[in-house]
């Protein structure tokens, strides 16, 4: 309900958060206590979640890195990890 | 006396340094390997990266150092309170009467030893709540960016990998440490607080996940991950870690301090990230829900909405009734008004019979009769009136009388004759008083007149012009002079010299005197 009132910008949300808003869209659609108008507005709603989680999904690439540490340990940058 | 040999004056005798020397060498072919039992104890870590250390049992101490480059290769980690064999030679300082055992390796004294060990730790970090499961964070259910801890060579980092790749591509970072050796608990620590500290600001993102992990060993290869530091580094952490040391049946503290224990680093890599083609796969299936859900939501509203149409009442049945009303209204509302103007038509027809000229002559009638009436009464009313008002005029004419007015007049005949006699009397008084003064007035005023002064012997004398002269001066010798003396008695004279001087004061006045003298002579010549 909160997510209905204030709707964050899906391109901001995690995947679990916009898969979980995802999930309650659905389950209220097929439950059918939804008015007409918020149905539709939810729906639309609905559709932006799912483009946003198969955008996460599709983004998901392998990336290796491997860290370089100066002397007082902290992070000062990556290279490539050899195998 | 003073020469007396000691007795055991055969003995060889020593310098310091000779026996210093002897002993060393003594000491360090002697025992130039052993191995020696014991508890470590006050180990103490310079900056020079040498470890000294006691090594102790229940009666003796034995100090001990351990050079750099040994202790790099140390599986052990030495730490007080650890029961080990030693393994080493043992030397001596001359210059400080001192000797100490040089350790080449250190094991533990069996697996007991390091478990009493590891037990005591344990307990003691658990008080601090270090292991608290209120602590523990959830992970991340798809983390963007993940930090492994492990070695960058061997088998631990390919797993990980592999398992990444085949679930869910992520984003890795190795923090390349040494896994085993008496520096790795301080690399792995470094480690994972160096995760904790990267802000982005080099253009590193900051994992959301930490993995540490190792591959199976002994006890004592796995002793690096018991550290304490090892420990707290991870307990402090604020990105999540999982831990992944050994094999499944290898339990070290790290595994206790960290959220979530993985059985094997492959383990950790599940644990860490979902499958990603069961995501899509539980995507399409709600989308397909989501696309159902919403079809359904309107084709039930739609049913509805046909349903209620049906239900609706026709609208010419729904308004039958209240235009009939409406009709039976109308009609009455016709019929109401024509009774209304009936109903007062009919009144104006009997106001109307009521009004006529008859009426208006008959009150005319009524009134003129009312006229004639007194009319005919008014000229006798006049009569009554002028009888009237002449009784009383006789009634008053006989009361008036001239006796009354002779009356009056003699009266005032009376009162006037009364008033004259007072205004003469008045009068004579008055003329009286005036008279007498009038004498009296007269009578002073002959007293001062000159007539008077004559009568006394005195005389006037006047020139020709009868004007008194009252000097000498300016009676010209031969001027006419008249004196005139009492009782108008007057005689002519005639100047007959100048002047006379007065002969004194006293008698000045008698020289004025002594011109009418010489007419008084005259006079008395007469």
């Amino acid at each position: 309900m909160n997510e209905q009132q204030k709707p964050a910008d899906p391109s901001t949300l995690s995947f679990e958060h916009a898969l979980k808003e995802l999930e309650g869209i659905v389950d209220r659609l097929e439950r059918g206590d939804v008015e007409l108008e918020e149905s539709i507005t939810i729906y639309e709603r609905g559709e932006a979640l799912r483009n946003r989680c198969d955008a996460l999904l599709k983004s998901a690439e392998m990336k290796i890195e491997k860290i370089k540490a100066g002397r007082d340990g902290q992070a000062t940058g990556t290279e490539a990890l050899d195998d | 006396m003073s020469n007396i040999p000691a007795p055991n004056s055969n003995v060889t005798e020593f310098s310091v340094t000779e026996l210093s020397g002897a002993i060393k060498r003594t000491m360090e072919d002697t025992y130039g390997r052993v191995r020696v039992r014991g508890e470590l104890g006050r180990v103490s870590r310079p900056a020079s990266g040498h470890i000294y250390l006691d090594l102790k049992d229940d009666r003796a101490v034995l100090a001990a150092v351990i050079w750099k480059g040994a202790a790099a290769k140390m599986a052990v980690r030495p730490e007080e309170g650890l029961e080990v064999i030693a393994t080493g030679k043992i030397t001596t300082f001359p210059g400080q009467s001192k000797y100490q055992l040089v350790i080449d390796n250190i094991e533990p004294a069996g697996e007991g030893a390091l478990m009493a060990l590891l037990a005591a730790r344990k307990r003691q970090l658990e008080s601090e709540g270090l292991f608290d499961p209120a602590r523990k964070q959830l992970l991340p259910y798809m983390p963007r960016v993940i930090g492994v801890v492990t070695s960058p060579t061997g088998a631990v980092i390919r797993d990980i990998l592999h398992r990444l790749s085949d679930r869910f591509p992520s984003h890795v970072l190795v923090w390349p440490v040494r896994v085993q050796g008496e520096t790795s608990a301080q690399e792995v620590a470094t480690a994972v607080r160096g995760f904790n500290a990267i802000d982005g600001g080099s253009g590193i993102p900051k994992p959301d996940l930490i993995i540490v992990a190792r591959g199976g060993g002994s006890l004592e290869d796995l002793w690096g991950f018991n550290e304490e530091v090892v420990v707290r580094a991870v307990a402090d952490s604020d990105i999540p870690v999982i831990s992944a040391v050994g094999h499944e049946t290898d339990t070290t503290l790290v595994d206790y301090a960290a959220d979530v224990r993985a059985p094997t680093p492959t383990g950790a890599a599940e644990i860490a990230v979902p499958v990603q083609a069961e995501l899509v796969a539980q995507m399409a299936q709600l989308v397909a829900r989501l696309r159902a859900g919403l079809s359904r939501s309107t084709d039930r509203k739609k049913e509805r909405l046909s349903g209620l149409t049906r239900a609706l009442p026709h609208p010419d049945g729904l308004l039958a009734l209240p235009r009939q009303r409406l009709d039976g209204q109308q009609v009455r509302l016709g019929a109401a008004l024509d009774r209304f103007t009936t109903h007062k038509r009919s009144r104006l027809t009997t106001a109307e019979a009521k009004l006529s000229p008859s009426r208006l002559i008959h009150r005319f009638d009524n009134v003129r009769s009312n006229l004639d009436r007194l009319s005919r009464s008014l000229p006798s009313a006049l009569g009554r009136n002028i009888q009237t008002h002449r009784r009383e005029l006789g009634f008053r004419a006989q009361r008036l009388s001239p006796q009354t007015v002779n009356r009056n007049v003699k009266s005032g005949r009376e009162q006037l004759v009364a008033f004259q006699r007072r205004n003469d009397l008045a009068a004579e008084r008055l003329i009286g008083n005036r008279r007498d003064r009038a004498n009296q007035v007269s009578k002073l005023l002959e007293s001062y007149s000159y007539q008077r002064v004559l009568d006394r012997g005195f005389a006037l004398v006047m020139d020709e012009s009868a004007k008194p002269i009252r000097s000498s001066k300016g009676v010209a010798k031969g001027a006419g002079l008249t004196i005139q003396f009492a009782g108008d008695d007057r005689l002519a004279a005639i100047a007959n010299g100048d002047a006379i001087p007065a002969m004194n004061k006293r008698s000045s006045a008698k020289p004025q005197k002594k011109q009418p003298k010489a007419a008084q002579t005259s006079l008395f010549d007469e």
